[in-house]
Order: C-alpha cells, then structure tokens, then sequence
C-alpha cells in the first residue's frame, strides 16, 4: 500500500518535473502581470546587446589570435596608441549603455509606483514563516512550509519522494483576485526577509521596524510560487511563498470562510483554563512556534538550547514569561506576535511536558499582569 | 623627484617585533571575543596579549628611535616616512567619516522615516526629532547634551593646545630647547584636562540625565563619536608625552625630528574631529 | 641610491649579496620583501584551499535536493566562511603578496619602504585566520550571516560573530598598514629616470589598489564595530526600537563592499596588462588610456554602492542614479578589454600557460562584466537579486577574473622567484581543466537564478536538480585541478622544474625584473637601476 502509494508519488513527480523542465529552466519563468512581461522583454533585450557585443569583440580577439600568431609566422606591428579609437571605444559603449537604461528607466518608475491599489495586505516575515494581514477584510494567519521534516532532513537512510511543489508549498497560501492591483506592507519581525514571487516580477525587502511597500496586479489566475530571498537565519531556505490568484466570486467566497474561522479561533482572554485544556492548547501554541527551534522533542539542537529540564523552565515563572515577552538573542519577543493565552497555553506546555512535571499552570491574566508592568 | 644623485635607503635587519605584535594581536582578539560573552578567564588572553602589545611598542619604537638617532635615516627615509603617517591619517579619517556617514543618516533617514505617517502602524507613539529624547520603543525618556557648558570650554581647551604646541614646534625650530619642552608638556597637560573633562562629563550624562549607550540612537551615537575621538586624545597625548620624554634626553634637531611633527600632525587631526564632532554631535 | 641592508652577516663585516637570514629567523623576523611576497603567497594558497574545501562541501550539499550531509546552520556557516575566507584570506593577500615581491623589483627599489611593517601586515594574517577558524568549535559555531554580515541577522548569532568581528579588525589594520607601505614605496621609492607615467601597469593598479583599500577599510572597521556594540553593550544602530535602521549597515558595508570587488580586480588588470604586451611581443596598447581608465574605474566605485540594495525599497530617484552610475563602470572597464585586444591586434603571439590564463582571463571577465550590467539594470536585478544568477556573475569576476590572474601572474614570475622554468605542458594542461571545470561549475548558475533558485539556501526545489549536479561536478573537477597544480606543477618547480631560469625567460618582457637574474638574489636594487638601463626599457615599452 505504502509502496504503492510513494510509486504513484514517484510518477507523478516525475511527470511534474518534466513539465517544469518545459516551463522554466534557461529563462526568467513566464510573467503572469504587465510589469513582469516588461522586465522580461528588457532582460532579452539586454542579453541579445550583450551577446552581440561578445561575439564582435571576441570575434576579433580569437581573429587575432588566429592570424598573429608567432606560430603562423607574423611579425609583430609597432603601433602602440591612437587617441581616436580610444575615443570611439568609450563613446560606443557609452551609448549603447544609454540604450540599455532608458527604456529601464520607465520600467523602474512603474515598479515605484505603488498608488491607486484595490486592496492591501500587510506581509509580516518571522523566522521562519510569512504573516498575513488583510487590512481590508481584517483577515490574519501564518503561512509555513508544508513540505514534512522527513521529506527533507534524510541525514541518512532512504530518500523519501519529492514532488514538484517540494519546498515551495504552503499551509495557508495568500489568495488575491485576478486582475487587482494588490499593494503590500511589508515588515519583519526580528531579521530581515525578503518577498519575491518570480512570475510578478516581485521582490521586495521586509525590513524589521520599518515599511515598505510594493505592488502587482496578476493577470491569470494560478498558483504562483517564490521563497525568501534574503538570508534570515537556519531555515532561510524553508520560507516559501504562495500566492493563489483566483477568480473574484472564489475569492470572496474565501473571505467569507476566512473571517468564520478566525471567530472560532478567537480565545477569551477572560477565561480561566483547566490544566490538561491549557496543556493540549499549548501543545498546538508550541508545534507551530517554538518546535522550529526547540524541536519537538523539546531537546533544542544546536544554538537553541533544550527546554526538556531547562533551568528556566522547571525554575520560578516569572523569569519564563518575560523570555517569551521580551526575547533574548535569537530567542524572538513574542509579545506582539501571540496573544495572552498563546503565550500563557505555551508556557504551560513546557512546563508540563517531557521531562518537565511542575504542574503549574499559567493563566491568560498572569501573561496580562506581565505584560503591563 | 629623482634626482641622480641618491642618498642612502635603509632596510633593516631582521626583526622579532612584528612577529610578537601579530601574538599580542590574536590574543586581544581572542581574549575581547570571548569577554564580551563573559567567559571565564577570558581576560588572561586578553592581558597577555595587551603585555605583548606594550612591550612590543617599547621595543619597535625602541628601535627606531636609536636608528633615528645613530643617524642611519637619510632624506629619503624621512620622506617616506611622511606619506607613510599622512596615509595613516588619511585612513583615520576614513574611520571617522563611517561614523559621521552614521549620524548623518540617523538624523536625516532613519528618525524622520520612523516617525513618518506610514511608520504609525509600528510605532505609534513615535516623534521625530534630534536629539531624540524619546527612542521609538518609548523607553525612559532622558536629556541631551547641550553644547555650551563643558563641550565649548572643551573646545577652548583642545584649541589652545593647538597653540601651545605650534609653539613648541616654533622653538625646535629655533633650537630653544626650554620652548620645545614647555609648549609640549602644556599640551599634554590641555590633553589630560580634556579626557579629565570629558569623563566628568561623561559621568554627568550617564548618572544625571540618564543618558547611556542604551538610550536609543542619540546616546549609541554620542558616545560612540565622542568616546572614539577621546581614546584618540588619548593616544595622541601619549605620542606627545614620548616626545616630551625625547626631547628631555635631547632627541632632535631643528633639520630633524620627524617623529614630533607627525605626533603633532596627529594632534592636529585630533582636533579638527572635535570640532566637527563639536558642531554635529552637540551643537547643531 | 645606495643602501645600507641591516643584515647580520654585515655586522660582521661579510658584506656578500646572497647570505641571508636563516631558520625560523628568516621567515617570523623577515624584513625581505621577497620572503614576505612568499610569505602572504603561501598563505594565500592554503588559505585558497580551506576556501575551497568549503565551497566543496556546499557543493557536496546541493548536489542533490533534501538536506544529506549539513544541518542547515553549518551550511550558512560554510557559505560565509567561504566568502570570508576567499576574499579575505586569498584573494586580497595573494595580491599583496605580488605587490611586495614585484614592485621593488619592477621599479628599481631595494625593498619595500617600511621592511618591518611590512613583516607585521603578513602576520597578522595567520592569527585572523586563526580565530575564523577556532570560531567553528565554540558554542554556537562561526558566523552565518553571510560575508556581508547583515544587521540585524549578524546581531543574533552567537560568540563565532565576535571572532569573527575581531578577525575583520585585525584583517583591516593588515590591509592598511599593506596598503601605506606600497602607496610610500612608490611614491618615494622609484629608480631615477622611472617617473610615474614609465611605471609597469601592474605598479600603478597596485597603487591606486592601495588608496581604495586605504579608504575603504576603515569605514568596513566601523561598521563591524557597530554590530560588536549594537550586540554587547546595548546600542541601536540597526535597531528601529531604538532609532536605528538595518539598512543603514548595508550602506556602510557596501560602501566598502563595491570598492573592495575593484580592490580585488585592478590589480588582476595589472598582471594581464604585464602579460598580454609580453607574449604578443608588442607593447601595452593605449597605456595612457589604461592608467585613466583605472582611475575611472576606482573613482566610480564610491558611487556604485547601492546596486548591491535595489530591492531594500529606496527611492526611485536613488535607484536611477545608483543604477546609471553602475552602468557607467562598464565604459572604462571597456576602454581596458578593447586595449588588450589591440595590443593582441598584429602582434607576434605564442601561447605560454601565463598568456593562456591572460586570456582567458579576458573572455571569462568580460561575461562576468556583462551579467554585471543586466545586474545593474535595477528592473532587473529586481528580478535577480539574490539567485544564483549573482553567484555565476560574482564567481565569473573572481574565480575566472581574479584567480585566473593570479595563476598568470604565478607562471609569470615563477622563474624569477624559483629559478626554474615549470612544466609547459603540465602548465597547459592546469588551464584547460580549469578553464573546462570552471565554466561547467559556474555556467548553469546563470539558469538556476533566472529559473528563481535564491542563494545561501542548503535545499531547493526539484525543477533546479540537474544544473546543481552538474555544478556540484564541475566544482569537484576545478578543486582536483588545483590540487594537480600543487603538485604537479607548484612543487616540482621549486625543487628544479624544467631546468634552470635564464633571467629573463620571455622573450618579449622588458620591464626591470627581468634585468636581475633567476631567481631573483635576497637583496636587489641595492644599487638602483642605471638612468640608460630605466630610459632604454621605456624605449622599449615606447612610454615617454
Ligand atoms: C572582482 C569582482 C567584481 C567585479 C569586477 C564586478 C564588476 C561589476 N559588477 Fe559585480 N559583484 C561582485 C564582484 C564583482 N563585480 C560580487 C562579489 C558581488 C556579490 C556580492 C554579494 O552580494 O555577496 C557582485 C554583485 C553585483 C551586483 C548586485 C547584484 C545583486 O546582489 O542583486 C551588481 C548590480 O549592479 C553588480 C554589477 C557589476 C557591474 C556593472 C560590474 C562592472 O564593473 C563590469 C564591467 C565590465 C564589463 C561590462 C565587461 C567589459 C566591457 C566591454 C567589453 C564594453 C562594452 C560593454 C557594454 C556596452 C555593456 N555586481
Ligand atoms: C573570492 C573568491 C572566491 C573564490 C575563488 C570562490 C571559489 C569557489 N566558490 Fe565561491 N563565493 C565567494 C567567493 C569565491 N568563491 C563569495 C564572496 C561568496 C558569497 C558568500 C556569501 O553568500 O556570503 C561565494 C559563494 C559561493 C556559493 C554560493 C553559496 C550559497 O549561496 O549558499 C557557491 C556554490 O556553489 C560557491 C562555490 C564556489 C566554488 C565551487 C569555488 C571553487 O572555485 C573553489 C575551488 C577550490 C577548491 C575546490 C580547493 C581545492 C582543494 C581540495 C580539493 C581539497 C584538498 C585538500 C587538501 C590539500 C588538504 N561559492
Ligand atoms: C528563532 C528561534 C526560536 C524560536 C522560534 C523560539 N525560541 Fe526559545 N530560544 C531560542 C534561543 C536562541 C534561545 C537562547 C537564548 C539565549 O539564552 O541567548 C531560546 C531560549 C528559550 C528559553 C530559555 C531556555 C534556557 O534554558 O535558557 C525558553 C524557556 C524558550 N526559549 C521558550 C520558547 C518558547 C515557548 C517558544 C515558542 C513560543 C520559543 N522559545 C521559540 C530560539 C527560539
Ligand atoms: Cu526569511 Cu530568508
Ligand atoms: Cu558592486
């Protein structure tokens, strides 16, 4: 079954891959907005310049080698400069150069131009996953690679199946309707990262304490993919991006769905929780906040220490809370990014769990009291 | 400049001098590595590596001043020497417009963009202004240096060291030994007040206005600059008080001490950084 | 100008050319420029090698998708110890290291003009190396920010960023002291008759090397200070909760990052304009035209700076003026390629290892240069920023462009340093499988970035497998050249090669070097250059 199951995988794969192939391997990958088509074109245009100049000058150059060789008998000239062609060589490059950048320039100007958006989303880079904040409909979630541990972590044995989307697939893609011109906040948390999705020409840093924005408007709807683009520490490389652009009824249909599921979501800061309701609630807090970095072991691996019989942990909690609030190193300020039972719930967990038996249990009130001191 | 007629060049003899200042080095940098996170014991390298240091300094410039003065420099030499210390200071200067390149970014991009209407969504409780009393994180407001109490009697200080040792030189040139000797210990001694100075003042802002390094980017910047600039007043008091010492055993002549007119050279550099550092860290 | 040499021997009154300093005495206390040239070329090579072997396990890693062999935090710390180390550790000393055996040489002096100094620049090397090196083993490893060691990334790390940080430190106090030393030597230093416009091409990159390195590496001295505060003792420079902005460190760093990418490229230029004249048997074409295109070329390196940055999100105006500015690079850069081809251009040419790597320097540069100018195309560069594509450019300039060069420079001069002319054929046969491996490698990069593969990633997705196999190959290959090179050519030629040096191997060189015989005797120059020998080589080189 099993075997089956990772054959059918294994095809599958394969047939993806080969499309890929057929996709994008030599070039930029297909724009899917007008901005994109235009950076295309003007990197054709810029290699077609470049190869020709390549082939004019080398073409002389290997010339040269070809016929003044000592080899085939030629006797050295004696001519060693000449202020006209020193002129030309710097005039002909000069335009050319000129002729590169003008029709840059326009495109440039376009990219700057982030005015007259239909929506906005606030993008958010954490380490390491992406936050999503549609100011319009007030819709938030987080976006982290789905790709599992196992599929890419084979330190040794077997190597498991990779399909095409292999690190490049989301749990929480952004969906935007076709034909919007979308305009994106975007900032950072704690390092700098960077937001690029190849087919709209989009690449834009996301600076902690500071905005920047950036525009597109897709043209088709599909499924477009991208990455981080700009070193963010151990897991730069497993923060992809997706972007569903779908058709406006689809997406509203989402929007509807989205902003159910977040007032189900939605924790009572007032309530007062049961250990083991705390404890299954932090375990959910702690997989998808802290595991990256702890492990889900709770063993820490390499600059993240363990928290299984961490000092901290098994010690007075108060110190524990302000880690968490404030941060420390590496160790992220979580005081913006979970709410008072995230953290309170994660705090819980670790203090209940592998090795760790306290048993205490820390409300949502304590992390408030915490906070306002 | 070349001229047929060639004085002397001077290449030395093998030396144990730089080979032990490349010690002292890895050891002040492994030492202040691992001191600044607090490891144990970290300060042994860093101590030994700092001996070395100094006894590499007594050593080398041991060396040189005996040559300099068993006469084995020629012209040339000193020649080089000369575009050998302005280079140095030219990169000096370099060291110093990185950090004026900072403020001036601090003050100009980054407050005004953090304080701007888009930046709201992050820091909404952020003004901008310099000096920054508030940093946006909204920690404990603290006060600012102004210019005219201590700093403008420092500048006073610095400048008339200028003059004392202008005229310390103008007595080596006349061989008016006494001069030379006086207007170099008044330097010194205007350099001493001002790092004395400069601590009290230090001590001031740190204790009384709750100024630290801490205090957003107007505090790092302050005492970034300034601290920068005074462990140079430092140094360069040191050159002046070895020159001092070496015109007390009576090293130079009118025609030749290179080594005064570079440590004044030094002073001088010294002293143009206060004053700009004057004008945009306290002043402006 | 005749000298006094300080040597033992002379103290006793044994005042013979060739008696030098023996034992640990002539290499820890060397005050020679030539064993301090062999001194930092030595450690350039292994440090070349540690590089290398890095850059082998990075390779090794991407050979296939899904992590084998690294934890993703040792791949960071690979990559940038590999950057750090590359330009830092080998390029820039090797250079140097040319410098101080060459210049003296080339313009009739009997060293370089601060011996002991010079003594201190080489070793304080070993030491920075050193500490890079220990900061693998402590809590945390070495640093992983990359080699440009962005803020706020770099304030994280552990205690490997502070030894890493004094590393820079003590590198930069190296550079400068280096730097003063060949920029006095010139100055001063020249054989009468030799005025600054009769200098060898490869004197006056030197120099004009020495004053960007001059300007520049304080400013990086600053800005890594910066971070050891802003991680230590509390200070926001690139904070935004304190007022500070990230950003800010990467003006600073590429301030000096641009100029060092020409400070690791003029001198190349240099050592292609000795070699190209010299086997073409014609002088340097436009030698005029060459000086000021290098001076172009390094004044414009301080306006070019944030092309590194386009997609931080300036303003547009920035963006068009740092991009029409980078544009401009390419004019001299031009002027230069153009004039090689025309002293190649009715010249009498053979094929010597040297001129090989000569020209193959200028072909593969060129194409670096090109991806360059598609990069400093800020529309694009948007687009290519941080791939791959970078990699294949910045590897195009620095491994064909700056390591091609100095093998050049190496075949060059190895008959004047060792005495003995290497193997032709095995000389021959280093290129060719470098030049083969090298594009192998680094060619498919071009398509990994423009198909979207971002660098500094340890896995990637399946559609980039096949161009990283076969870089991963390639990478292999250019490393067991290297290693043929050390053994089959490198070390047999010191030990007798293919027979005795005549001192001047080449028949068309005619700069002061090759008036000295081979190998070069421990002190030169110590009576300068006669007025009619300078004037006759000038003739020859027809610079008046
Ligand atoms: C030796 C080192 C070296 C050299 C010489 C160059 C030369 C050039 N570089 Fe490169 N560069 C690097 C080393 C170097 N670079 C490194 C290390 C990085 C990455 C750093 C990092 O991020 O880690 C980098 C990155 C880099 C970027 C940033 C890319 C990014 O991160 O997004 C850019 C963008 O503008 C750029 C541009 C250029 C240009 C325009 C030149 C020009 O000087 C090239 C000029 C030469 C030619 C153009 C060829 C010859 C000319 C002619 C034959 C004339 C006719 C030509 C025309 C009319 C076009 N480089
Ligand atoms: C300055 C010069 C320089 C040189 C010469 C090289 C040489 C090489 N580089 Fe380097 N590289 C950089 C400068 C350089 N690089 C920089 C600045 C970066 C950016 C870093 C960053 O992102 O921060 C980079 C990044 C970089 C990357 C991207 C890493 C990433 O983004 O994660 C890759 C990937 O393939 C790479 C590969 C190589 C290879 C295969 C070589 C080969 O040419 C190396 C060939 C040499 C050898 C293979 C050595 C031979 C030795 C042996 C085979 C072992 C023998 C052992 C003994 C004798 C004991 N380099
Ligand atoms: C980006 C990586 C990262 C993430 C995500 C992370 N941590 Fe940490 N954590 C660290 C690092 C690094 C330290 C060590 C900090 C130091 O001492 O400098 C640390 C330290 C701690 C400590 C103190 C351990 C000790 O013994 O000193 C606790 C407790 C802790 N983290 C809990 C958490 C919890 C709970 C979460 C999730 C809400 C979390 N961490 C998420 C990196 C991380
Ligand atoms: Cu986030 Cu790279
Ligand atoms: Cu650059």
């Amino acid at each position: 079954m099993k075997k089956r199951a990772s054959w059918s995988f294994a095809a599958l794969a394969l047939g993806t891959s080969l499309s890929a192939l057929a996709d994008y391997k030599l070039n930029l990958q297909t724009p899917v907005t007008k901005l994109g088509e235009e950076v295309y074109d003007l990197h054709t245009f810029l290699l077609v310049i470049c190869s020709v100049i390549f082939v004019v000058v080398f073409g002389a150059m290997f010339y040269s080698i070809f016929k003044h060789r000592k080899a085939a008998g030629h006797k050295a000239a004696n001519f060693h400069e000449s202020t006209t062609v020193e002129i030309v060589w710097t005039i002909i490059p000069a335009l050319i150069l000129v002729a590169m950048a003008w029709p840059a320039t326009k495109v440039i100007i376009a990219q700057k131009d982030t005015r007259g958006a239909d929506m906005t989303i606030k993008v958010t880079g954490y380490q390491w996953k992406w936050g999503y904040d549609y100011l319009d409909e007030g819709i938030s979630f987080h976006s982290r690679l789905a790709t599992p541990q196992e599929q890419y972590e084979n330190y040794e044995g077997q190597k498991p199946v990779r399909n095409a989307d292999y690190m490049l697939e989301v749990d929480n893609p952004v969906v935007v309707p076709v034909g919007k011109r979308v305009r994106l906040l975007l900032t950072a948390n704690d390092v700098i990262h960077s937001w690029w999705v190849p087919a709209f020409a989009v690449k834009q840093d996301a600076i902690p304490g500071y905005i920047r924005d950036t525009w597109f408007k897709a043209e088709k709807e599909g499924v477009y993919r991208g990455q981080c683009v700009e070193l963010c520490g151990k897991d730069h490389g497993f923060m992809p991006i997706v972007v569903n652009v779908v058709s406006q009824e689809k997406y509203d249909a989402w929007v509807g769905e989205q902003k159910k599921l977040m007032a189900a979501n939605q924790d009572d800061p007032n309530k007062v929780w049961t250990l083991p309701e705390m404890v299954a609630r932090g375990q959910k807090v702690y997989d998808s906040n802290c595991a990256i970095c702890h492990q889900a072991n709770g063993k820490g691996q390499g600059a993240f220490p363990a928290l299984d019989g961490s000092k901290m942990v098994v010690g007075p909690k108060a110190d524990q809370v302000h880690l968490l609030l404030k941060g420390k190193g590496a160790m992220p300020a979580w005081e913006k990014t979970l709410s008072d039972t995230e953290i309170a719930a994660a705090i819980t967990f670790t203090r209940n769990s592998w090795g760790n038996k306290t048993g205490e249990l820390i409300q949502p009130a304590e992390i408030k009291a915490a906070r306002s001191m | 400049m070349a001229t047929t007629q060639q004085p002397d060049y001077f290449v030395p003899a093998p030396s144990w001098w730089p080979f032990k200042g490349a010690v002292a080095l890895f050891g002040i940098g492994l030492g202040a590595a691992l001191l600044v996170n607090s490891v144990p014991f970290s300060w042994v390298p860093l101590a030994i590596g700092i001996a070395i240091l100094l006894w590499m300094l007594f050593g080398w410039f041991g060396d040189v001043i005996r040559e300099s003065e068993g006469g084995v420099y020629s012209k040339r030499v000193d020649i080089s020497f000369r575009w050998g210390m302005g280079w140095f200071i030219f990169s000096e200067v370099m060291f110093f417009a990185a950090f004026f390149g900072t403020l001036y970014y601090l003050r100009s991009i980054s407050v005004p963009e953090l304080g701007n209407m888009e930046h709201k969504i992050l820091w909404p409780d952020f003004k901008a202004m310099w000096p920054m009393s508030v940093a946006p994180n909204g920690t404990e407001p603290y006060q600012v240096m102004g210019p005219w109490g201590l700093p403008a009697w420092n500048t006073l200080i610095l400048l008339t060291s200028g003059v004392t040792l202008t005229w310390a030189h103008w007595g080596m040139m006349e061989n008016k030994r006494g001069q030379l000797k006086l207007g170099l210990l008044l330097t010194v001694l205007l350099g001493a007040l001002f790092l004395g100075l400069q601590v009290y003042e230090y001590a001031h802002a740190w204790g009384d206005l709750g100024l630290t390094m801490a205090s957003g980017v107007y505090g790092a910047s302050f005492y970034m600059m300034t601290g920068f600039h005074g462990m140079h007043v430092f140094i360069g008091a040191l050159m002046l008080a070895v020159m001092y010492f070496r015109s007390v055993k009576g090293h130079f002549t009118a025609e030749h001490h290179f080594a005064f007119e570079a440590a004044a050279w030094y002073w001088h550099f010294v002293d143009v950084v206060w004053l700009i550092l004057f004008v945009f860290v306290y002043w402006l | 100008m005749t000298t006094t040499v300080h040597t033992p021997d002379h103290a006793h009154g044994d005042d013979h050319h060739d008696h030098h300093p023996h034992g640990l005495t002539r290499w820890l206390a060397a005050t020679n420029h030539k064993d301090i040239g062999t001194l930092y070329m030595w450690f350039a090579f292994i440090m070349f090698l540690t590089g290398g072997v890095m850059a082998l396990c990075i390779r090794a890693e991407l050979f296939s998708p899904g992590l084998q062999f690294v934890r993703p935090e040792l791949f960071n710390q690979f990559t940038t110890l590999h950057g750090l180390i590359m330009v830092f550790g080998a390029i820039m000393p090797a250079f140097t290291g040319l410098a101080n055996w060459m210049i003296p040489l080339m313009i009739g002096a009997p060293d370089m003009a601060f011996a002991r100094m010079n003594n201190w620049s080489f070793w304080l090397l070993p030491p920075a190396a050193l500490l890079l090196m220990i900061s693998f083993a402590v809590p945390g490893g070495a640093a992983a920010a990359g080699w440009t060691l962005y803020a706020p990334l770099s304030t994280q790390m552990g205690m490997g960023m502070d030894l890493t940080i004094f590393a820079i430190h003590i590198m930069g106090i190296s550079s400068i002291m280096g730097a003063i030393n060949i920029i006095t030597t010139i100055l001063n230093m020249r054989a009468p008759g030799m005025t600054m416009m009769k200098m060898p091409m490869f004197v006056w990159t030197s120099l004009i090397t020495a004053y960007l390195l001059i300007a520049v590496m304080p400013v990086l001295a600053g800005a890594v200070t910066m971070v050891l505060t802003d991680r230590h003792f509390g200070t926001s420079f690139f904070n935004a909760a304190g007022g500070g902005d990230p950003v800010l460190y990467q003006h600073i760093f590429w301030f000096f990052g641009h100029p060092e990418v020409y400070i690791m490229a003029l001198p190349a230029f240099g050592v292609v304009s000795q070699v190209i004249p010299t086997f073409a048997r014609k002088t340097l074409f436009g030698y005029h035209s060459m000086v000021y295109a290098t001076s172009s070329i390094a004044i414009l390196s301080f306006m070019v700076w944030a092309h590194h940055m386009y997609s931080v999100g300036m303003p547009v105006t920035a963006q068009l003026f740092f991009m029409y500015a980078t544009t401009l690079i390419a004019v001299p850069t031009g002027v230069k390629v153009f004039n090689w081809i025309a002293t190649m251009w009715k010249g009498s040419m053979t094929f010597e290892t040297p001129m090989l790597f000569a020209i193959g320097f200028v072909c593969l540069f060129t194409m670096g240069g090109f991806s360059g100018v598609v990069l400093s195309i800020a529309a694009v560069d948007i687009q290519l920023h941080d791939t791959y594509y970078v990699v294949a450019h910045f590897h195009y300039v620095l491994v064909a462009g700056a390591l091609f060069s100095l093998f050049a420079a190496v075949y060059y001069w190895l008959p004047k340093w060792t005495g003995f002319m290497y193997s032709e054929t095995r000389g021959k046969i280093h290129f060719w499988w470098s030049m083969i491996a090298f594009n192998v490698t680094f060619f498919p990069m071009h398509f990994l970035g423009l198909a979207g593969m971002p660098r500094r990633i340890p896995d990637y997705a399946v559609q980039f497998t096949e161009f990283n196999a076969l870089a991963s190959v390639g990478a292999f290959a250019f490393g067991i050249a290297q290693i043929y090179f050390l053994f089959a050519v490198l070390l047999p030629t010191i030990r007798g090669g293919a027979g005795p040096a005549p001192a001047k191997p080449w028949e068309g060189g005619n700069t002061l070097e090759w008036e000295v015989p081979s190998p070069a005797p421990f002190h030169t120059w110590e009576q300068p250059p006669s007025r009619e020998l300078v004037d006759k080589l000038a003739a020859q080189q027809q610079l008046h």
